[in-house]
């Protein structure tokens, strides 16, 4: 079982830095949603307050390696334009799906929209971390406040989801492949 | 009694920090979709934005729309942070900058343009 380093680091933007923001990003939804309501009544405590701006400051970390990684690391062997005369297309894949009328929207489409729609969400969670670091537990006193951050940090949850999706079946139908190859595990002989 | 004692609490925690990372989050989020069009449409544009080869125009788009999205942050929060702003609009215009910006992204709606 052997996996090449592009493949590798592809999976650690997407599965690792990508899906574990959605995962971080429902977490900090149903907090939002379910402690900092205004006129709550159940008091928050301190701690409750540290954790959920450190959870927040760590979102806004994820949420900019992620896009980094997606626009400085894996994009540029996504769109690398292939020699004159190339046929096999397999290490070019937006030209790849760009050769094929059954294809062609993941690029036109799926990544078009997946490497603008993005960035909405670094910008997106680093204000509502900002704010609530301000604010923390008085949030509660300004609900109009509290509601415009919990629909940005909604919007990036979306945000997420369609670039998560869309690198999901980049992947699929024109993977990123190249550079070394990892022996991960040695399989026995069949 | 009570909400003459609310409104002390809220004056004590002005909205206009807030209300300042808001909006500038809703403007930060159209200009990536606002360079991306002009990118996309305007060629001597499209080369100005490639900051990075490799990556292309889409350095240059996000890049800049960082930028602006900090600056803007910046001014409105010299301006605001201090005092108590009409949230009611702001946040319905950063809300409406933030489903603008998720439209125009969207690559059929944009090519309408």
């Amino acid at each position: 079982m052997e996996i090449t380093e592009r493949t590798l680091l592809t999976l650690i933007h997407g599965m690792g830095f990508g899906a574990l923001y959605l995962l971080a990003c429902s977490g900090a939804l149903v907090e939002l949603i379910r402690r900092y309501k205004p006129g709550s009544l159940r008091p928050i405590e301190i701690e409750d307050e540290r954790f959920l701006g450190a959870y927040l400051v760590v979102m806004s970390v994820l949420a900019w390696i992620t896009v980094l990684t997606g626009a400085y690391v894996i994009y540029p062997w996504y769109r690398a334009v292939p020699p004159p005369g190339t046929v096999d297309l397999g290490g070019f894949p937006q030209r790849l799906l760009m050769a094929s009328p059954t294809t062609v929207a993941w690029h036109s489409i799926g990544m078009e929209w997946k490497e603008h729609v993005a960035w909405l969400v670094p910008i997106s969670i680093t204000m509502a971390a900002a704010v609530f670091i301000r604010y923390g537990r008085n949030l509660t006193r300004h609900p109009q406040l509290r509601n415009g951050v919990l629909c940005f940090v909604l919007v990036s949850f979306v945000a997420a989801g369609i670039a998560g999706f869309f690198g999901a079946m980049l992947s699929k139908y024109a993977p990123v492949q190249g550079g070394q190859t990892i022996q991960l595990v040695h399989g026995e002989k069949p | 009694m009570s909400t003459r004692t609310e409104n002390v609490r809220a004056q004590d925690f002005p909205n206009g920090g807030g209300a300042a990372a808001l909006l500038a989050a809703g403007i930060g989020s159209l200009m990536v979709a606002i360079f991306a069009i002009l990118a996309d449409k305007v060629a001597s544009f499209k080369s100005l934005m490639i900051f990075y080869k490799p990556t292309g125009p889409l350095s240059g788009v996000t890049t800049c729309a960082i930028l602006a999205w900090l600056i803007c942050w910046a001014i409105l929060h010299r301006r605001w942070s201090s005092r108590m702003v009409a949230l009611g609009g702001i946040t319905t215009a950063a809300l409406i900058l933030l489903g603008l910006s998720l439209l125009l992204t969207f690559p059929p709606i944009a090519d309408l343009l």
